[in-house]
């Protein structure tokens, strides 16, 4: 069917929009085109600049050239509240909301300029909109009490409250599990329908497919092209996204046969609880490389961080390579060769004002002691060796990590471990919110480590990057182990069965 | 496609170009206006020693106690995030415990100095771990932790001394307040070198930098690294308190008397000023010592070229005021950033013609 | 606090439940030193006397208590109290209008809550090191403007005639009065500087409640980050907070001056400490994002009860008064601290 493009129907016309910061062009002559009642997906590796454009458009970032235009008209965007004034409405990802004040108040907050500030009449009216949005929160609860899946739909309500007209949501089914996604995606339909115009942002390209209208792929900075969703199939835009041929992706496909590890076991643990996760048994092989899958919430993360000592740990035994250890915090578990990367990068792994040698010795030097810190000279090989080993896109070593992009911090906080030689390496979720062809470098990684004879315990959010690399699965659901799947099993149908189990 | 590629050449400020340039002008400002101010002479002092005297000298001399307490204050700030504001309440508190020590018993002799010093360190440092507990493990943020410290502890001080101002008088006393007989140096100073040598070498010899960075830029990610964070930030305390013992106990011997009320009396707001001016973030993270200890100089400069202008003590504070505020304003990063817009402006009016920026290495 | 409709009462919120903490010991306390102690304590007498000796203190924890609650700290008020129980002492001694004065108290105030936002807001430079050098000003100019005038710097006390009139004005509440020894009823008396400080608490207490700047402050003290996004005008909000401050320290120079009715370099010394820990006992995080100033009043009235429960159990010396004041700082710190870590626990298990 012809779909025919109407000028009249642009809801949002960026032309042009360019965007330097020091050292770096993150935005060159970028264009960007939103209508009235379509849900645009707007994608792009690390360093693309999805989020520089995105802060452009809601004014947090002011552009250095380039014109936007809001149903045809010119507009300038130099503060949040000029973006709300014209209509556009975000959601981050990063909860911006005031944990301290009620739900109620969230809602309402900063968009009155009246000065008396009428609570009963604000709760009155967020009561109605949760409701109408079967959000489970009440208006006078403070939000910090809820949940954080429940705070990212405060949001989005207060957003569609806005009566937007443009609405963006930057990755907001990071933290969602796929029910929580659904009725997100009910909404985003419902606005579609009334009008509204929806950037969605993500790196989930099933997600991309079930909702969006159109799909724009930005590279480098650049804009690379606009195409309707039904007209692009996926391996084509993987293939726009990293530019280039897709044989490398081919090359790990599903069909490839993980034989069922044999060898030593290397660690073991029975019974092991922590303040977060239930008693659970576990096991891995010298080399071996198993995963844990499950919806949001079942209690992968929390598993392997008992089993890293990250959380307080309780009761249970563990034995590495036969003999019984005591794990209760992070450096017990890494004397006995045991590394993690976290799965909130910015939160539990960078040191943003360090540089990336400091970030990437860190490690090494808590194992080392306290006493006997590394030189100088040591800690600047090290660095170099890693930088060019995982290809790490760094101005110098001495550079303060947090300018880095997610996918290079990853690289360094992996180059971190790495140096620290572990016997097993923990990686949770190493491959979120990260380009493509660095997910690629991280999955080949981890089946060399395998081949070392490192043993590897992969969690990832999307199942054919775990089908690829492990040849065992443990399937969590509610904070229990429902399942293992390993040979034949390891399959996404088999994986779904097991993660569904047997509710209706 | 418009080519106006004006790369802003950011103006690279060193954490120490601040506190470096306000002891610059302080040099300056002084030698226009008295020409032989910084004159240092070699005389004989009352008791008879060959001394080093002049305006720099008792300058450097009197910030020795600020300048110790500055070096611990930044560790505190850097591991904590915070400020400890009851440093001037604790060294009355080790200077009391240093007076009671010396006057036990009948005269002091070098042993008994030494365990003078030894036991007021202990008493400093129990203080401050008692401080690095709440702020460690109960999560009090410092200043609120340290609140408690700075409204009682000069009582204690006082109850230590059972309600006296006690005075001590011996050679060797004198000698740690103001000469070691033979050494023209005063002594204070030699003690400030003596710290500053210290936290150089631990800072070689162990990570203690690394890990009190870390600690500080973020908690969290430190503990995932196997780092003691809890360790770490009570040790920073710890520190302090030897810091503190040691201008007590200088504090003291200077005036060979111990007054709980006026000993290092509003301290605690110099040491944090210093840390600041010294290019410090007060939010915690990397830091720098010898920001603070310069840090610490502009201060005790500043007050004494006031002096040296005959404005009354009084008064002195008002000028501090707004020297402090000048500096903070130009180090503040919204005054960086017009700065360089200014001087951009400047070079593309002085040049004519679009500038392409050269690209950064 | 709201009182709901709803069949379901909803939890209290921090700053709800440390507020109600304070109020609880306050009255605990109180009623323990009626009972133990009696003597001035059951005499309600003895309430206004706290009232009147702190009234200055009060208000200006409540402006303390408003740049909390935004994540901020001042800690001027003491000296700028200071600075304008001097100015307005000199003025009126030197022939000056009753009213006018009033006006320059406000004024002085007014003038430091300016540049203190401004330099914290605008230039982003940090509150404490700000509001430090706003201290040190305003102590330096307190000698420097008794010198300039007197030409000496002793303390000076007020000569004017129509002040002196309005110092002598009390409130008298017969009703709550006591009987004396020689069976006189003895009203109870309050100063006119406890009503002014009642005012400020009731009008802080409506602009952090129901005017929207006030929710702003709450807003930006939980997550400035946010805060920004949600469309506030953080530094607006953050400059009127200081403002306000500067504007309270004023007020509270004045009363602080119809109290004592004289001025000298070292008054109102350590105010600010005390008007903290008063913050700190109502139930003021640091941090910000949580505070009432109810609380920061019933916090003033502990820490000065505490004082007076310690005079009268017969512990005369001097360090006692803080030990006590200090231990009981450190009660309330620990049990915010208890309370909050709880809560977060609750929260993960709910």
């Amino acid at each position: 069917m012809e779909v025919m493009d109407m000028q009249e129907d642009h809801l949002l016309e960026l032309r042009g929009i360019e965007k330097r910061f020091p050292g770096v062009l993150a935005l060159n002559n970028v264009d960007f085109t939103l209508r009235k009642g379509e849900i645009h997906a707007l994608m792009g590796e690390n360093g693309a600049g999805k989020s520089t454009l995105i802060k452009i458009l809601t004014g947090v970032y002011s552009m250095d050239a380039g014109s936007i235009k809001v149903e045809g008209q010119s507009v300038h965007i130099t503060s949040p509240q000029d973006a709300q004034n014209n209509g556009i409405s975000t959601v981050y990802q990063e909860i911006t909301l005031c944990p301290n004040l009620t739900v109620a108040e969230n809602m309402f907050i900063g968009r009155d300029s009246k000065n008396l500030v009428n609570q009963k009449a604000y709760e009155k009216r967020a009561d109605e909109i949760l409701q109408s949005l079967q959000i489970p929160a009440r208006a006078k609860q403070q939000l910090g009490n809820c949940s954080l899946a429940v705070q990212q739909m405060v949001a989005i309500a207060r957003a569609v409250d806005l009566q937007c007209k443009v609405l963006i949501l930057d990755e907001p089914t990071s933290s969602l599990d796929d029910k929580e996604v659904n009725m997100l995606f009910t909404l985003m339909r419902d606005l579609k329908s009334r009008g509204v115009g929806i950037i969605f942002v993500t790196h989930f390209l099933e997600q991309v497919y079930e909702v969006s209208d159109r799909i724009t792929v930005l590279r480098n900075g650049e804009l690379v092209g606009e195409y309707l969703t039904e007209d692009l199939p996926q391996v084509q835009l993987v293939a726009k996204m990293i530019g280039k041929e897709l044989d490398e992706l081919n090359n790990l496909s599903d069909t490839e046969e993980h034989k069922e590890h044999d060898g030593q076991v290397f660690y073991e643990a029975q019974g092991l609880t922590s303040s977060e996760a239930l008693p659970f048994d576990f096991q891995i092989k010298k080399g071996e490389v198993n995963g844990f899958t499950g919806l949001l919430g079942s209690g992968r993360s929390e598993s392997v961080r008992a089993i890293f000592g990250a959380d307080k740990v309780g009761g249970g035994t563990v034995k590495i390579k036969g003999e019984n250890v005591k794990i209760t915090k992070p450096i017990d578990a890494m004397k006995h060769g045991i590394g993690y990367l976290a799965e909130d990068r910015k939160r539990d792994g960078i040191i943003a004002d360090l540089s990336v040698r400091e970030n990437i010795i860190i490690a090494l030097q808590v194992m080392n002691g306290f006493f006997k810190p590394i030189s100088r000279s040591e800690s600047e090989a090290f660095a170099d060796e890693y930088i060019k080993a995982l290809n790490i896109k760094t101005a110098s070593r001495e550079t303060p990590v947090g300018s880095l992009s997610g996918g290079n911090q990853q690289k360094v906080i992996l180059a971190r471990w790495l140096l620290t030689h572990p016997d097993y390496l923990i990686l949770d979720e190493p491959t979120r919110g990260i380009d493509v062809g660095t997910k690629l470098e991280i999955q080949k990684l981890v089946l060399k480590l395998a081949e070392e004879d490192v043993s590897v315990t992969f969690i990832s959010s999307e199942i054919e990057e775990m089908l690829r690399t492990c040849s065992r699965l443990i399937v969590m659901r509610d904070r229990h182990i429902v399942g293992e799947l390993k040979g034949a099993d390891l399959n996404q149908a088999q994986v779904m069965k097991t993660i569904a189990g047997g509710e209706s | 496609m418009k080519d106006k590629n004006i790369k802003s050449k950011k103006i690279n400020f060193g954490q120490l170009t601040i506190p470096l340039i306000a002891i610059a002008l302080l040099v300056i400002f002084n030698l226009i206006r008295d020409p032989g101010f910084f004159f240092v002479g070699l005389s004989h002092n009352n008791d008879g020693n060959l001394v080093l005297q002049g305006n720099l000298i008792s300058i450097i001399n009197g910030a020795s106690e600020l300048a110790i307490l500055a070096m611990g204050m930044t560790l505190v700030t850097a591991a904590c995030g915070g400020q400890d504001i009851s440093v001037g309440a604790a060294a009355a508190i080790a200077g009391s415990v240093f007076v009671k020590t010396l006057k036990s018993g009948s005269g002091i002799n070098g042993g008994k100095f030494i365990a003078a010093l030894f036991l007021a360190c202990i008493v400093a440092m129990i203080f401050g771990s008692l401080n690095g507990t709440l702020v460690a493990i109960f999560k009090i943020q410092p200043m609120i932790a340290t609140l408690i410290l700075y409204t009682c502890g000069r009582s204690i001080a006082y109850w230590i001394n059972g309600g006296a101002t006690p005075t001590v008088s011996s050679p060797i006393v004198s000698a740690m307040g103001s000469f070691i007989p033979g050494i023209p140096i005063p002594t204070p100073v030699l003690i400030v070198i003596l710290m500053a040598i210290i936290f150089k070498l631990i800072f070689r010899f162990t990570s203690l930098e690394l890990f009190t960075q870390s600690v500080g830029i973020n908690g969290s990610a430190a503990r995932l690294n196997g780092i003691n964070t809890t360790f770490i930030k009570l040790l920073s305390f710890i520190i302090l308190g030897v810091c503190v013992a040691v201008a007590g106990s200088i504090g003291v011997s200077r005036l060979g008397l111990i007054n709980h009320e006026t000993l290092l009396l509003d301290v605690e707001m110099d040491a944090i000023l210093a840390v600041a001016i010294g290019g410090n973030n007060l939010g915690g993270g990397k830091f720098k010592i010898s920001g603070s200890i310069i840090g610490a100089y502009v201060i005790q400069m500043l007050t004494i070229t006031l002096y040296a202008m005959k404005v009354p003590s009084t008064d002195v504070k008002a000028y501090k005021a707004i020297v402090i505020i000048i500096l903070v304003v130009i180090g503040s990063p919204v005054f960086k950033e017009k700065f360089a817009k200014f001087m951009n402006n400047m070079r593309k009016n002085v040049k004519g013609i679009n500038v392409k920026g050269a690209e950064k290495a | 606090m709201m009182r709901s409709n709803d069949k379901r009462r909803e939890p209290l919120t921090d700053t709800q439940l440390l507020m109600a903490i304070t109020i609880g010991i306050f009255l605990v306390m109180y009623l323990l030193a009626m009972v133990f102690l009696q003597g001035g304590f059951l005499h309600t007498q003895q309430l206004f006397d706290l009232l009147n000796d702190n009234a200055s203190l009060i208000i200006v924890s409540c402006g303390l208590t408003i740049v909390m609650i935004g994540g901020g700290i001042d800690i001027s008020v003491g000296a700028v109290t200071s600075l304008v129980v001097m100015s307005c002492v000199l003025y009126l001694n030197n022939g000056g209008n009753l009213f006018v004065s009033m006006i320059m108290a406000l004024g002085i105030g007014l003038a430091f809550g300016l540049v203190h936002g401004f330099l914290v807001s605008y230039l982003e430079i940090q509150p404490f090191i700000v509001t430090l050098a706003g201290m040190f000003f305003a102590r330096g100019m307190t000698t420097i403007v008794d010198n300039k005038i007197t030409g000496t710097v002793e303390p000076q006390k007020v000569a004017h005639e129509g002040f002196l009139k309005l110092q002598e004005a009390k409130i008298e509440i017969p009703w709550l009065g006591y009987t004396a020894k020689n069976g006189n009823m003895i009203p109870a008396r309050m100063e006119i500087g406890v009503v002014v400080a009642l005012l400020c608490v009731i009008v802080v207490f409506i602009l952090l409640k129901y005017i929207r700047v006030g929710r702003e402050f709450y807003a930006m003290g939980g997550n400035q980050t946010s805060s920004l996004m949600l469309g506030i005008n953080v530094k607006r909000a953050r400059f009127i907070s200081y403002v306000i401050s500067g504007l309270l320290s004023g007020i509270s120079g004045y009363v602080f001056m119809m109290h004592t009715g004289a001025a000298n370099a070292t008054n109102a010394a350590g105010m600010e400490m005390n008007a903290i820990a008063s913050s700190i006992i109502g139930g003021t995080l640091l941090t910000g994002g949580v505070g009432n100033v109810l609380g920061t009043f019933f916090g003033t009235l502990t820490l000065t009860t505490i004082k007076k429960i310690v005079v009268s159990s017969g512990l005369n010396d001097p360090w006692w008064q803080s030990i006590t004041t200090g231990g009981m700082l450190c009660f309330f710190i620990l049990l915010q601290s208890v309370v909050l870590k709880k809560r977060e626990k609750d929260k993960k298990a709910g």
